[in-house]
């Protein structure tokens, strides 16, 4: 395990879950799964002093260091990163944004291909999270359940016969299992489907909301489901009623949509995302909001071969690329909001003038 | 069209598809934006605390509500008032402690009470033990602050006596440098990444 003095690694790479592999990854950006474990004998963070939460971190750091298989894991103090690169990890969904705010002793072991990540002393003592491309949920089980049983080693963890692994919010409790299913629904907004098809979601125990945060369109057009409830299922059947019973129902209304799209006004669409990819390639300044939003509409247009020319994986990288922090760190600067304007534009420029090299750095 | 919570123009129009009566359209300026756009998870607190609000509809008179409000765990010494009001529990104890009123609660978040899924591969501990060395670090850093080194140190040995015994149920793990470095002094020391603890 190496403990990096920076995050250029990081920086300088993208994420697997990225790439824009896996079944149905023209709508399924990522697949991601994360369980909540808490250490016996220890309050949980909320009810611990700095002292608790150091001795926490450090008998999490001991049981990581003796993992052989994780010579190459990156870890890192949250509590000593400036606030751009605590930022930085959050738009790489490497880290939540409450561990990010938190105060006190905490840290996140990552492995080199941004699969898998394990945060300590988030609002609960281990985070454990694997993140793949496309819809993969079985593979990401099947790896995260390795990854729980070998970080479980000789801890020892909270457990309840009755209420299973025990967490600081009663809605995380059992499995401690949290299966989130990001989408990318840009035929369902057009349209003015969205709406009704998450209606009929509320009714069957998930949970929706957006890239960044709840159910805004402006974060591009993504939409992340997952399980309400943690008690009471095994962790396949929640994977199940995710994986196979809720997304494949969206997966098929997000294609009668753009069939729909593709169908009634072909040459309007084409319109529509050409003019969208027009103006990320010649603007001269633009805000981060504005970027997702036009970023939506040439992914939705790559994926429907009304555009050529651009890689999905280069949209992909696009939309994390142009985040605030990471823009800052790849131009290895502070740069003001106008500034970011400026340099969003540049960088996207530089990415998608003539199609833009694939692997975006 | 002014911001809901301010005088700036609404520049952001939010759907909010999790509202239990359908979506909601929130009218919004940047800065009200983000801080609605920033909440990560979707509100476990609003569930919780949701979830709470109906239960104690329900079943509670307000003078059963306030005594039950007092209840405190003996372990962590959170109040039930306290998790109410934050919608996170203060240790793992809590669950045995206020078993009988987190009940009704995890029927209407879960609608089960009973854990199907994987275990860990160690039998659980001592509950005991556990429910020691929690209270015993919160004794700890009581002594800490009111500068009672002495009884602090003792409450440590008491500490490294539950986790060094192997045999006994409340031992954490072989690899985990002890409690000898608590920090006694009251002033933060070792600050992570700086090779504090000898690792």
């Amino acid at each position: 395990m190496k403990e990096p003095s920076d995050l250029s690694i990081l920086v300088k790479n993208s994420g697997e879950w990225l790439k824009g592999t896996g079944p149905e990854s023209d709508i399924v950006i990522s697949s991601r799964i994360r369980l909540a474990r808490n250490l016996a004998g220890f309050p949980f963070i909320k009810k611990c002093s700095e002292d608790d939460r150091r001795k926490i971190e450090r008998q999490v750091r001991t049981r990581l260091e003796a993992m052989s298989a994780w010579k190459d894991i990156q870890y890192v103090h949250v509590d000593t990163l400036s606030e751009v690169d605590r930022q930085f990890l959050v738009e790489r969904q490497l880290i939540s944004r409450e561990i990010a705010e938190a105060e006190g002793s905490r840290a996140v072991a990552i492995d080199p291909g941004e699969q898998y990540s394990v945060m300590v002393n988030e609002e609960d003592h281990l985070r454990i999270q694997v993140m793949h491309s496309g819809l993969d949920l079985d593979s990401a089980w099947d790896q995260i359940d390795r990854i729980d049983d070998t970080v479980e080693g000789e801890l020892l963890y909270a457990f309840h016969p009755k209420f299973g692994y025990l967490t600081a919010c009663p809605t995380n409790v059992g499995t401690g299992l949290r299966v989130s299913v990001m989408l990318h629904l840009p035929g369902l907004v057009i349209t003015q489907q969205i709406d009704k098809v998450f209606r009929s979601m509320q009714r069957i125990n998930v949970t929706v909301r957006g890239l960044y945060g709840e159910g805004s369109q402006y974060t591009g057009d993504f939409y992340q489901v997952s399980n309400q409830v943690t008690l009471g299922h095994t962790e396949r059947e929640l994977l199940t009623m995710v994986g196979d019973e809720v997304v494949p129902r969206i997966i098929d209304y997000e294609r009668k949509a753009r069939d729909f799209l593709m169908e009634k006004g072909e040459q309007d669409l084409l319109d529509d995302v050409s003019r969208a990819l027009g103006i990320l390639s010649t603007a001269r300044k633009i805000s981060s909001e504005e970027t997702m939003h036009y970023l939506s509409k040439v992914r939705l247009g790559v994926n429907l071969g009304l555009i050529d020319d651009v890689e999905v994986a280069t949209i992909n990288k696009l939309f994390i690329h142009t985040q605030p922090a990471h823009l800052q760190k790849l131009r290895g600067r502070m740069l003001t909001t106008s500034d970011r304007h400026v340099e969003r534009a540049n960088y996207l420029h530089q990415h998608l003038r003539n199609g833009g090299p694939a692997d975006v750095n | 069209m002014k911001c809901q919570y301010c005088d700036k123009p609404a520049t952001f129009h939010i759907t909010e598809l999790t509202e239990p009566d359908g979506p909601q359209i929130l009218h919004l300026c940047e800065h009200h934006a983000r801080t609605v756009l920033q909440k990560e998870e979707p509100s476990p607190i609003k569930t919780v605390t949701g979830a709470l609000a109906k239960q104690l509809q329900l079943g509670q008179t307000k003078e059963e509500l306030r005594k039950l409000d007092k209840k405190a765990c003996p372990s962590c010494g959170i109040t039930f008032f306290e998790f109410r009001n934050t919608g996170r529990l203060g240790c793992p104890m809590d669950y045995t402690h206020f078993e009988s009123d987190l009940t009704p609660l995890l029927l209407n978040i879960h609608d089960s009470l009973q854990h199907t899924g994987k275990r860990p591969s160690r039998a659980a501990a001592n509950v005991d033990a556990q429910a020691e060395l929690i209270s015993l670090r919160k004794e700890m850093e009581a002594a800490v602050q009111s500068e009672q080194y002495e009884k602090a140190s003792k409450i440590r040995d008491r500490i490294n006596e539950i986790q060094g015994d192997p045999k006994h149920p409340g031992f954490v793990a072989p690899a985990t440098d002890d409690e000898g470095d608590a920090d006694l002094s009251g002033d933060a020391q070792d600050a992570p990444g700086e090779g504090g603890g000898g690792l």
